[in-house]
């Protein structure tokens, strides 16, 4: 294969930075999602608060 | 007698149909695992035939294969930023709760599209044209739409005020949308040292059938993942916006159950 260290280059920074892309939002997600899951649990309810607005 | 709602108000009312943080959450969570399976489906199958069975270029060789990445990134880098102008739009006539969420996400996933787009093409241009780089007409007005990219992505966060950042990012947003047809007909208007477009929505592709396939399957599975990471990172970013005022103001603790 003829210049096979550009192509790799080329196919390595795209992977790369797909991979970098989708662990960040992965681990964007899996946080925000428990933290939030944390806040809205019942028992996290401070004292007095009724469920009505 | 009553006044017929105008165009905008009844485009507003349609986009707004889709604006509540919890349905938006609901409908992206059924979508998400279909459209981060047929990105990595479409991707690995367009790359994986680009790189080891489609033939080799007969003038330019294997480094043909390169276009298989530049090409859709190319394409997406440009499809990003019309997104981004559309975030704005709807954020400054409609004030749509989401778009300005959503051009925050949009920003940096565009800017590192943009960026695998002009390095890409430097690696191509190397062996090709025997230069990392020209100031082409088609390469400089990336290069501003990546610049671009990095003013929108400061320029929204730079406020105290989050408001006052997504309406001044929304206008250079809207002002660069400008560069989108630059890029589009440079090759036409000017000499380039860059070639033509060889798909063209008039015209028959100037490439062979076994090269189009898997730039097609490629460029399908890079703009599906694409969406999945914006959405990916929309979703996070609505809960954490929710999160936010959940801590902001407690009383509303109970409403949320």
């Amino acid at each position: 294969m003829t210049h096979l260290p550009y192509i790799l280059a080329s196919y390595g920074l795209f992977a790369g930075l797909a991979i970098a892309l989708t662990v960040n939002a992965t681990l964007r997600l899996k946080t925000a999602r428990a933290r939030l899951a944390l806040l809205e649990r019942p028992s996290s309810r401070p004292p007095g608060a009724s469920s009505s607005p | 007698m009553t006044a017929s709602p105008s165009l905008v108000a009844r485009t507003g009312s349609l986009f707004h149909r889709y604006a509540n943080p919890g349905r938006f959450l609901r409908l992206a969570a059924r979508l998400q695992p279909w459209l981060t399976g047929l990105a990595l489906l479409f991707t690995f199958a367009g790359l994986g035939w680009g790189l080891f069975f489609a033939p080799a270029d007969w003038q330019q060789g294997d480094s043909v294969r390169i276009m298989y990445v530049h090409v859709p990134t190319a394409i997406l880098a440009s499809s990003g930023y019309a997104a981004l102008a559309l975030c704005g739009l709807l954020s400054l006539v409609w004030r749509h709760p989401l778009a300005d969420l959503a051009a925050v996400e949009i920003g940096p996933v565009g800017a590192c599209i943009t960026a695998v787009c002009l390095a890409t093409g430097s690696l191509w241009g190397k062996p090709m044209w025997g230069t990392w780089w020209v100031w082409d007409a088609r390469l400089t007005s990336v290069l501003v739409l990546f610049f671009l990219y990095l003013g929108h992505i400061a320029l929204i966060r730079a406020f105290d005020d989050p408001q006052r950042g997504y309406r001044a990012a929304a206008i250079l947003a809207l002002a660069g949308a400008v560069d989108l047809p630059i890029i589009k007909f440079s090759v036409q208007w000017w000499n380039t040292l860059h070639q033509p477009d060889s798909i063209t929505l008039t015209g028959a592709p100037t490439m062979s059938s076994s090269m189009l396939w898997p730039l097609g399957l490629s460029m399908l599975g890079i703009s599906l993942g694409f969406a999945a990471i914006v959405i990916a990172r929309l979703r996070a970013a609505v809960m954490e916006s929710r999160v936010r005022s959940l801590l902001s103001n407690p009383r509303r603790r109970g409403d949320a159950a």
